[in-house]
């Protein structure tokens, strides 16, 4: 099915090395010069030149810029092979579209050295700066620079292109040797803090360069960690998976248990090994995935579009923070309790399901779209509200509400400065929240959403109330959501409106997304991958250079993946048939799945052979 | 064979825009009755079943279901008081697995909620053996063509004479009395058509249904009706037995058009 | 009984009786506090009214022609971006979310070349012709950018399900955003300051208008011209309706269904370029995020008129941007609510949510769609 298949002796021969399709050829040359001057004047480079992935070669900076012409000179050439077609011999064609489309790419940047060198166009465009042109030049000046980025994006295209050429070990062994240098250097602190979890400093110290970035020897043992891998440990991965999912019934609920219990000990042990800032960032994390599995169910699962879901983030926050705050606003009665967290939490949940029936109710029987922007008005209103003169004698305005006590437990206090507590608490309500949606999913209830998903006319005629379908839909997310606020605001120890904008939703949405829409695992693993390493709307992840660019990230995130890959990273299986009912069918067709019609009759013909 | 009134439709119109898609329409339907409503194209008959089910609103006149009227119901209210449809362009949930659309068509027969699900109670894990088993019932109505391997398949791979099955089935698994049958045999082959026929009066000999079905062929509407009723143009312009309805001249007319001698 | 009166009587769910409530008490919200407005207005004093809030000051009549008008300058930018939501919703029956950025490309470009134009020392000399120009090229950003959206975003997802188009364009909200705070920075950014002369008031019949809010309304009705004569005078504009009534049979009738879809977006965006500029003479100040509040409030205006309905979205912007205005002082100020200003936001967030639940179709009814009408 795909561009990797092994080469074999019936394909066509390769084609020329000037049979090109010359205008796609030159587009995607334009496309690179166009992304990599983008890139340049966003920023990146400079901005990103601090973080090292290999000291003292290369810089994220550098990479920010080098992917473009490998990916477009890939790309250029990379053609779907589908089922019975024949495709030609990869060779020289490939390699000359490749070097073209680099060449251009280069000339580009070239262009913008030039440019930069000649004009003054630092009034709109703020990164038109000698940094840029330095960091561009290596310092070395505008002829060496030009030259170099003619030559290295030719080379680089040229390297993508080769990728179709070489056999499918080497491509193997190169790309596990970039990711695994990658992975490593993006992992850096977690790693590092690992090691010195479990008294393996040395390695830390051997792998990575004292201010960052890997060490040269380590780059080199990682690749080579890595390409050993990929020649030789994958397959065993690949055939305990395969084993594993071939296991049945009873053997299959043990091997599940077993899973399900290394999971829980890992979340345990984990942190217990990790340092402050890690286990910060898991807090951060358990945060996010506790918000998108709530929102999981509203758009995942029930196929509403919420977009005003910080609304309920918010009924948390501020619920726990007025009950339990020594310093909440002036207009609450005296004879008000300032109770504690878990009292804090009942109520929460009280309020939070019930702002989930007041919004949800007018909304629900609207249209998709109107929906969506309908929540989106709400989810403004209720921090307008929060924000106002109006109520601020009882939230506080804009200095919003301090002085929010931590969780006390008895025997420990969990609060914002002991991060490893929070992640904790955050864990427990995670495992909450995905029993929930386990739960649900396949239950009564869960058949009801799936249909109105599916179908909502034909799910209402068939004796679904949808109406209520969908509020509980709503008002489960709220619940969810609002737990989250209301850990929230015992972390941070303060509540704000600022903390509550529509930025939270837009994010949590491209979570869901990109993880895969009503899939639990995907769901944690978009939270893990998108808030760990890029970062929440406004909590630093791994790669905290990429503050700046993570929104400009996000937003291209979620266009790449509506338009490639609406499923998501890991997809639920019925979601990913309702988005490609073409494709699968057919698929299901070559398998010989498609049942025909009376088989007896239509003889021989009925049975299509599975291809 | 008649029992007890079911269903009684009183002066029933209804206008799109100022067009009357119906008009003063009058129909009833007995206990254990099959009748079918034939016309031709436009005629106003898949609005005729879209204003029982609930999903359009007339704009006069009274449905009684059981002294009961329907008005200003919704459709899964209608459905929660016994009247359960198909559609003419079959409208299965495609992603669902066989089963799972039998078993959400159940929906408002059962009644677990959020705390039965969470804590898998008794009632809960009873309530969904309840459902499965009345689901695959169901099915085996049609014999072995829905069931065994194909029920964790999804709707979207039968064939479309079995995706008009399931949809019967969908319909029969929402416990109904009153099963509406919009053109059950439309795109069968004549074997199939034959088949289903047989079915159609099982549905009431053996399940105890009463049906109202569209239909377009004329084989199938007089192999299975008691009665039979005309639209045209929204109206009323003939109702009784096949044999009456098949003769009357303007039946004839209103699906032939006019003799020429006699348009003027 | 007659069939209403039985419709009503029927048994009715708890949401539909909640949503009765809220209509209800929605509409005693609004009436009563217009009628202790006027109470007010009347007497100061007055013992009803003065016990609900006894700070209110009331308007005078020169604050109150001030909030018409200005709330009508708004309104008009407003009704212009509403523009593009309604006429792409007619023809491709999606929310473009992303449509609000292209305002504020519009209004972008305006400041970066009104900049380069102070510099150069043209703004000051000849500033009609200054204007003029810089419409122009916020015009011209403005439509590449919505066309190029169609194209790369859009067009690919044509027949998919209808949230992923949608969710889409939230991705490309987000990005033209963020492209914008890469380049140009996370600032707010100020237009050059405006002629003296076109900031006086000047009277015209009853009215003391600013000379600025002039200019935005009498560009506005421009514009609605041009765009009422292109849709309705033109080949083009008729190809752009039979697309809306009915792709597919457009198609067959030899329509370039494509080259339609695509005029559409850019006559939407030319729109929202205009907008943005008139952005830029009312508020001078610009920033990344300046489109998105407009935008969806543009997108209200447009169900407040109809969606799909032309003459609805410019009514309906007129409208929002006097209710924005007005409402704050006239319904919540009454009732002893605190701090109005700020809640202007929520005011049009309300009408939307107000209009939606009243008479979802509009004021001005829906065209509808061959799929609404099914």
């Amino acid at each position: 099915m795909s561009a990797t298949m092994e080469p074999t002796s019936d394909l066509l021969g390769a084609r020329g090395p000037l049979d090109q399709d010359w205008r796609k050829v030159i587009n995607y040359g334009l496309l690179t010069a166009l992304v990599l001057m983008f890139i340049s004047l966003a920023n990146m480079p400079v901005g990103l030149d601090s973080r090292k992935i290999i000291e003292p070669l290369l810089s994220m900076g550098y990479i920010s810029l080098l992917w473009v012409p490998a990916a477009l000179g890939y790309a250029v050439t990379s053609e779907k092979v589908l089922e019975g077609m024949v495709a030609h011999k990869k060779g020289a064609r490939e390699l000359v579209a490749g070097l073209i489309v680099g060449l251009i790419g280069g000339g580009g940047l070239g262009l913008l050295i030039v440019l930069i060198d000649n004009f003054d166009l630092r009034d709109p465009l703020v990164n038109w700066s000698p940094q840029l042109l330095a960091l561009l030049t290596f310092d070395e000046g505008i002829g060496y620079g030009v030259g170099f980025w003619l030559m290295a994006g030719a080379a680089l295209g040229l390297f993508g292109g080769a990728a179709h050429v070489v056999s499918a070990t080497v491509r193997k062994v190169v790309a596990a040797a970039i990711l695994w240098i990658l992975a490593f250097s993006v992992f850096e602190t977690v790693i590092s803090d690992i090691s010195e979890g479990i008294q393996l400093e040395w390695l830390a110290d051997e792998l990575y360069y004292v201010r960052g970035g890997l060490s040269q020897q380590g780059a080199v043992g990682v690749a080579v960690v890595g390409i050993l891998f990929a020649l030789f440990g994958r397959e065993h991965v690949r055939e305990a998976k395969q084993s594993f999912q071939s296991l049945e019934g009873e053997k299959r609920t043990r091997a599940n248990a077993i899973m399900l219990g290394s999971c829980v000990v890992a979340t345990i042990v984990l942190p217990m090994v990790l340092g402050r800032i890690t286990n910060e960032l898991l807090a951060n994390v358990g945060l996010f995935v506790l918000l998108a599995l709530g929102l999981n169910i509203v758009v995942g699962l029930a196929g509403i579009l919420d977009l005003g879901y910080v609304a309920f983030f918010a009924v948390g926050g501020y619920t726990t923070a007025i009950l339990t705050s020594s310093n909440r606003g002036e207009s609450w009665p005296d004879w008000m309790p300032h109770t504690h967290w878990f009292v804090a939490l009942i109520v929460v949940v009280v309020f939070a399901a019930l702002s989930g029936l007041f919004i949800g109710a007018p909304v629900i029987r609207m249209r998709g779209d109107y929906l969506a922007i309908v929540t989106l008005g709400f989810g403004e209103i209720i921090r307008l509200l929060f924000l106002s003169d109006w109520l601020g004698g009882f939230t506080g305005g804009a200095q919003g509400v301090t002085n929010i006590p931590g969780v006390d437990l008895g025997f420990v206090e969990v609060k914002g400065t002991d991060p490893r507590a929070i992640f904790y608490l955050v864990a427990v309500f995670c495992a909450f929240a995905i029993y929930v949606s386990w739960r649900l999913e396949k239950s009564r209830i869960g058949r009801a959403w799936m249909a109105i998903r599916e179908d909502e006319s034909v799910a209402e005629a068939m004796g679904i109330n949808t109406v209520n379908a969908k509020l509980l839909a709503f008002v489960v997310g709220a619940v969810l959501a609002a737990f989250s606020g209301a850990i929230f605001a015992a972390k941070v120890g303060s509540v704000f409106p600022t903390s509550f904008i529509i930025l939270v939703s837009i994010v949590i949405l491209v979570v869901v997304i990109v993880g895969g829409m009503g899939n639990i695992y995907g769901v944690i693993a978009g939270a893990a991958v998108l808030i760990g390493v890029l970062g929440g709307p406004k909590q630093p992840g791994l790669l905290a250079e990429f503050s700046e660019f993570k929104l400009l990230i996000y937003g291209a995130l979620l266009i790449w993946m509506m338009l490639k890959r609406p499923e998501g990273l890991v997809p639920n299986v019925r979601r990913s048939r309702e988005l490609h009912q073409e494709e699968f069918l057919q698929d299901a067709w070559l398998k010989g799945h498609v049942d025909t019609d009376d088989q007896d009759e239509l003889g021989d013909e009925g049975g299509v052979a599975p291809a | 064979m008649s029992g007890e009134r079911l269903l009684t439709i009183k002066n029933l119109s209804v206008t799109f825009g100022g067009l009357h898609a119906l008009k003063d329409l009058n129909f009833h339907v007995d206990e254990g009755e099959i009748v079918s409503v034939i016309g031709p194209n436009g005629a106003g008959k898949t609005t005729f079943f879209n204003m029982i089910s609930g999903m359009v609103t007339p704009t006069a006149g009274d449905i009684i279901f059981r002294g009961e009227s329907l008005l200003g119901l919704d459709p899964n209210q209608v459905t929660a008081r016994g009247i359960a449809r198909t559609f003419q362009n079959v409208r299965l949930f495609a992603n669902m697995t066989i089963l799972e659309n039998v078993m959400v068509a159940q929906h408002c027969r059962t009644k677990q909620g959020l705390w039965g699900s969470l804590f898998n109670t008794a009632s809960f894990k009873k309530e969904e053996e309840e459902i499965r088993e009345w689901g695959e019932h169901v099915l085996g109505f049609f014999g072995s063509r829905l069931i065994g391997y194909r029920l964790e398949q999804p709707a979207s791979v039968l064939s479309y004479a079995n995706r008009r099955r399931l949809e019967i089935a969908r319909s029969m698994a929402t416990k109904p009395t009153v099963i509406l049958l919009d053109e059950p045999v439309a795109g069968m082959n004549p074997k199939e058509t034959e088949e289903l026929t047989g079915l159609i009066g099982k549905l009431r000999s053996e399940w105890g249904f009463t049906i109202v079905m569209i239909e377009h062929d004329m084989k199938v509407v007089r192999d299975v009706s008691d009665r039979v009723v005309v639209l045209d143009h929204g109206e009323t312009i003939a109702q009784g037995s096949y044999e009456e309805v098949s003769t009357n001249p303007e039946v004839i007319e209103a699906y032939l058009g006019r003799p020429a001698e006699e348009a003027s | 009984m007659t069939t209403a009166m039985r419709h009503k009587a029927a048994q009715k769910t708890g949401v539909d009786q909640f949503l009765t409530f809220l209509r209800v008490v929605l509409s005693f919200f609004i009436i009563t506090g217009l009628v202790m407005f006027v109470l007010q207005q009347i007497n100061p004093d007055n013992p009803i009214a003065a016990r609900i809030n006894p700070d209110a000051t009331g308007l005078t009549a020169d604050q109150f022609e001030g909030l018409v008008i200005s709330g009508l300058s708004q309104g008009a930018m407003y009704g212009l971006i509403a523009l593009g939501y309604s006429m792409v919703y007619g023809v491709l029956g999606f929310i473009n979310f992303a449509h609000g950025e292209v305002f504020m490309v519009g209004a972008m470009t305006g400041m970066i070349v009104s900049n380069k134009l102070d510099e150069a020392g043209a703004w000051e000399s000849n500033f009609l012709l200054s204007l003029l120009f810089i419409i122009v090229v916020a015009i011209v950003c403005s439509t590449a950018t919505a066309v190029i959206m169609e194209r790369v975003a859009y067009r690919p997802l044509r027949g998919a399900p209808r949230l992923i188009p949608l969710i889409t364009s939230i991705g490309v909200s987000f990005l033209i955003q963020n492209i914008s705070v890469v380049l140009l920075g996370p600032g707010a950014k100020s237009y050059p300051t405006l002629p003296d002369w076109l900031a006086d008031k000047r009277s015209i019949l009853f009215f003391e208008i600013e000379g600025t809010k002039i200019m935005v309304l009498v560009v506005a009705a421009i514009s609605m011209a041009g765009l009422w004569f292109l849709v309705e005078r033109t080949k083009t504009g008729k190809a752009m309706r039979a697309v809306a009534e009915d792709k597919e049979i457009a198609s067959l009738m030899g329509i370039d269904v494509n080259k339609t879809i695509v005029t559409t977006f850019a006559v939407g965006g030319a729109m929202a370029g205009v907008a943005g500029i008139l952005w830029g003479i009312l508020f001078r100040s610009v920033i990344h995020t300046t489109g998105f509040l407009p935008g969806i409030k543009a997108f209200s205006a447009a169900v407040v008129g109809g969606i799909g309905n032309l003459g609805g979205a410019m009514a309906g912007g007129l409208s929002l941007g006097s209710a924005e205005s007005l409402a704050p002082l006239m319904v919540l100020e009454p009732w002893g609510i605190g701090g109005v200003s700020q809640l202007k936001d929520a005011v049009a967030f309300l009408v939307l949510i107000f209009v939606l639940l009243v008479r979802p179709t509009g004021l001005f009814g829906e065209r509808l769609s061959s799929e609404d009408r099914a």
